[in-house]
């Protein structure tokens, strides 16, 4: 098959800006895009830098921008692509050292931030930690990461917010908050709870497409944000009165009250700084009703929530006595 | 024609009412057949499956209940709205033993879901059921000599576990309906399927206003002239919050239409009643780009 590769190369060692190359390749069909850019490496352009090591989608070495989207080269097939034109660049959100090939220092500081290890409790067994089987079960694809960094490549919060700690560091810190051997939870919550936490999460999704392992991050930390609620951690963060609000105002009226739920998630400092967005809509007629709008039958909306939460509270206590059990 | 089971969603009928005016008179001009859900609870917009996943599943499956009983398809004008119950849908259409739990909650209304209703947004149901070649047939005011940019926002293509575009040859909708309308889809618009920063307006205002700063520079860059959105909430960002973003005091404003006011003008209705009247940034520059282009 014929393909024709538009590359986004720079220097910027020699201080060169980024441009683009096109390499026109007649490839097997079975090419992946890693199979190609080392034909053009080999053979076009000895000049082209990339990372690559086990071609097995299992390293983790070959993340790049392709067609706008994170992915690894080696787990790209080109003829799965539709197109003839494949358009490649480095990873987003961390700076270029050539070509291809990203500086992954930022990547490791941010994991290395969340004490990525065990950190169990008490006296080290003569022996290996024992866990029941089933406690360990809903980590299984989240110890899939192999650390590629196309979350992180393509993550919307990181891109205009440095300090946010990230999908990989905190899949990671889900991986060892939910092992009940590790008995360093209030140290993490209080960590996740704090400023780059899981509430700078802007919920976009993006890290859950892109991860070639499915190691689902977003879905990671949304966990992490209801443990951080159900714990009383995060009590007085907008991140948890938003929750609060969103939910008791639509488990009451069935429908969501935007000015309710505005005044209920921010503080009253805040609130003030959205008089002139009130202003605003209600000069161009649009603020919404000021009475609260229900839906006909919101009692029943009701009856679910207080049902749901009491299905909660009797599932919560049984996980509880599971993990007192699973620590004894 | 297709009778919908209707579902506005919250913001049509709160903070963008313009939403649902827009989609009244396009449905009336289109011949759509729509019977509003008007019992139907909030999706919760991915807030309530944070803190309480099973009753956000509950309430979206008492709104697929409803419409099954109805034997009519959902129809939603919210990307956030459609996203959410996509993802609710995977879970409870296929696994009977978890619908069947979920149902629990919905007997004391006599209500029971059997996995059958189809939820589609307005932006689905003009390319798949209506036709683009029906539509150009309605066009009588085309939008030529506009750039309009699309912006899908997050939930109307990811994840692909739920709606997938690519699978289910939904790619580029957005861009065929804006071609069909006569204006130009501005396929090189990079932000078309990024964050409008919403869901980070009260956690990270300064991100938020970032995001949606971002996303209205790059459809600058390509000298986009307004952009086209199926979904609300990133409306609300784009249109409501731009006067705040960091490059609003030095850069053009750039008007946002919601979809149905899109169809409409093509379809030639007066903008008072698509609410023209009623957004942040004015429409007023853009209408005159058109009237000048036709």
């Amino acid at each position: 098959m014929d393909v024709q590769l538009k590359v986004r190369r720079q220097n910027p060692e020699a201080e060169g800006e980024p441009y683009w190359k096109e390499y026109a390749l007649a490839v097997p069909n079975h090419f992946t895009l890693l199979d190609a850019l080392i034909q053009v490496r080999e053979e076009v352009d000895e000049t082209l830098s990339l990372r690559c090591s086990c071609r097995s989608h299992i390293c983790g070495s070959c993340g790049m921008r392709v067609n706008g989207h994170a992915n690894l080269a080696c787990k790209t097939k080109l003829s799965d692509l539709h197109t003839d034109t494949v358009t490649v660049e480095p990873m987003g959100n961390m700076p270029v050292i050539k070509d291809l090939v990203v500086d992954l220092e930022p990547f490791w500081k941010k994991l290395y931030s969340i004490d990525p290890y065990l950190q169990p409790a008490g006296e080290v067994p003569e022996r290996e930690y024992v866990v029941p089987a089933d406690s360990m079960l809903h980590l299984d694809g989240v110890v899939n990461c192999i650390m590629c960094g196309a979350c992180v490549s393509d993550c919307e919060s990181l891109s205009v917010n440095p300090i946010f700690i990230g999908p990989t560091a905190f899949a990671k810190e889900y991986r060892f908050v939910m092992d009940p051997r590790d008995a360093a939870d209030t140290q993490r919550l209080m960590q996740m709870n704090g400023p780059g936490g899981v509430w700078d999460c802007t919920h976009c999704f993006k890290c859950v497409e892109v991860c070639p392992k499915d190691v689902a991050p977003m879905d990671r930390i949304m966990a992490m944000r209801k443990m951080l609620v159900d714990d009383g951690v995060a009590e007085k963060h907008n991140g948890a009165r938003r929750q609060k609000a969103f939910t008791d105002i639509v488990g009451h009226y069935g429908r969501l009250d935007e000015t309710r739920y505005l005044m209920k998630s921010v503080t009253m400092l805040e609130l003030a700084g959205y008089a002139k967005v009130g202003l605003r809509s209600m000069t161009h007629g649009k603020l919404p009703p000021l009475l609260p709008h229900r839906i006909p039958d919101a009692a029943r909306i009701r009856r679910i929530f207080e049902r749901t939460r009491s299905t909660y509270r009797r599932r919560f206590k049984l996980h509880q006595q599971a993990q007192e059990g699973s620590r004894v | 024609m297709t009778t919908y089971a209707f579902y506005p969603g919250c913001v049509a009928k709160g903070g963008a009412p313009e939403l649902y005016q827009s989609m009244v008179a396009v449905g009336e001009k289109l011949g759509f057949s729509l019977s509003e859900l008007t019992g139907a609870a909030c999706t919760g917009a991915g807030v309530i499956s944070e803190r309480d996943p099973l009753a956000g599943d509950v309430v979206n499956t008492r709104t697929f209940a409803m419409a099954e009983q109805l034997g009519h398809p959902i129809m939603t004008i919210c990307s956030t709205c459609t996203g959410v119950m996509a993802q609710v849908a995977s879970r409870v259409n296929q696994d009977e033993a978890y619908r069947s739990e979920v149902n629990q909650y919905l007997t004391d209304e006599g209500l029971e879901y059997r996995g059958t209703t189809e939820v589609k947004h307005l932006l689905w149901v003009l390319v798949e059921d209506y036709g683009l070649d029906r539509l150009k047939e309605m066009v009588v005011r085309p939008l030529e000599g506009v750039r309009l940019a699309p912006f899908y926002g997050c939930y109307i293509v990811r994840p692909s576990s739920s709606v997938d575009p690519l699978t289910a040859g939904r790619e580029g909708y957005l861009e065929q309906v804006i071609a069909t309308l006569g204006a130009d889809p501005v396929e090189e618009y990079r932000g078309k399927d990024k964050c409008c920063g919403f869901p980070l307006l009260e956690t990270n205002k300064k991100s938020s206003l970032a995001l949606t700063g971002k996303r209205l520079d790059e459809a600058r860059d390509v000298s986009a002239d307004a952009l086209v959105t199926p979904c609300p909430l990133c409306h609300l960002n784009l249109d409501g919050q731009q006067p705040d973003t960091p490059s609003a005091t030095s850069t053009a404003p750039m008007p946002i239409l919601h979809l149905p006011q899109a169809i409409g003008l093509a379809l030639g209705i007066a903008p008072e009643r698509l609410g023209l009247g009623r957004h942040i940034i004015d429409t007023k520059g853009f209408m005159g780009k058109l009237a000048v282009a036709g």
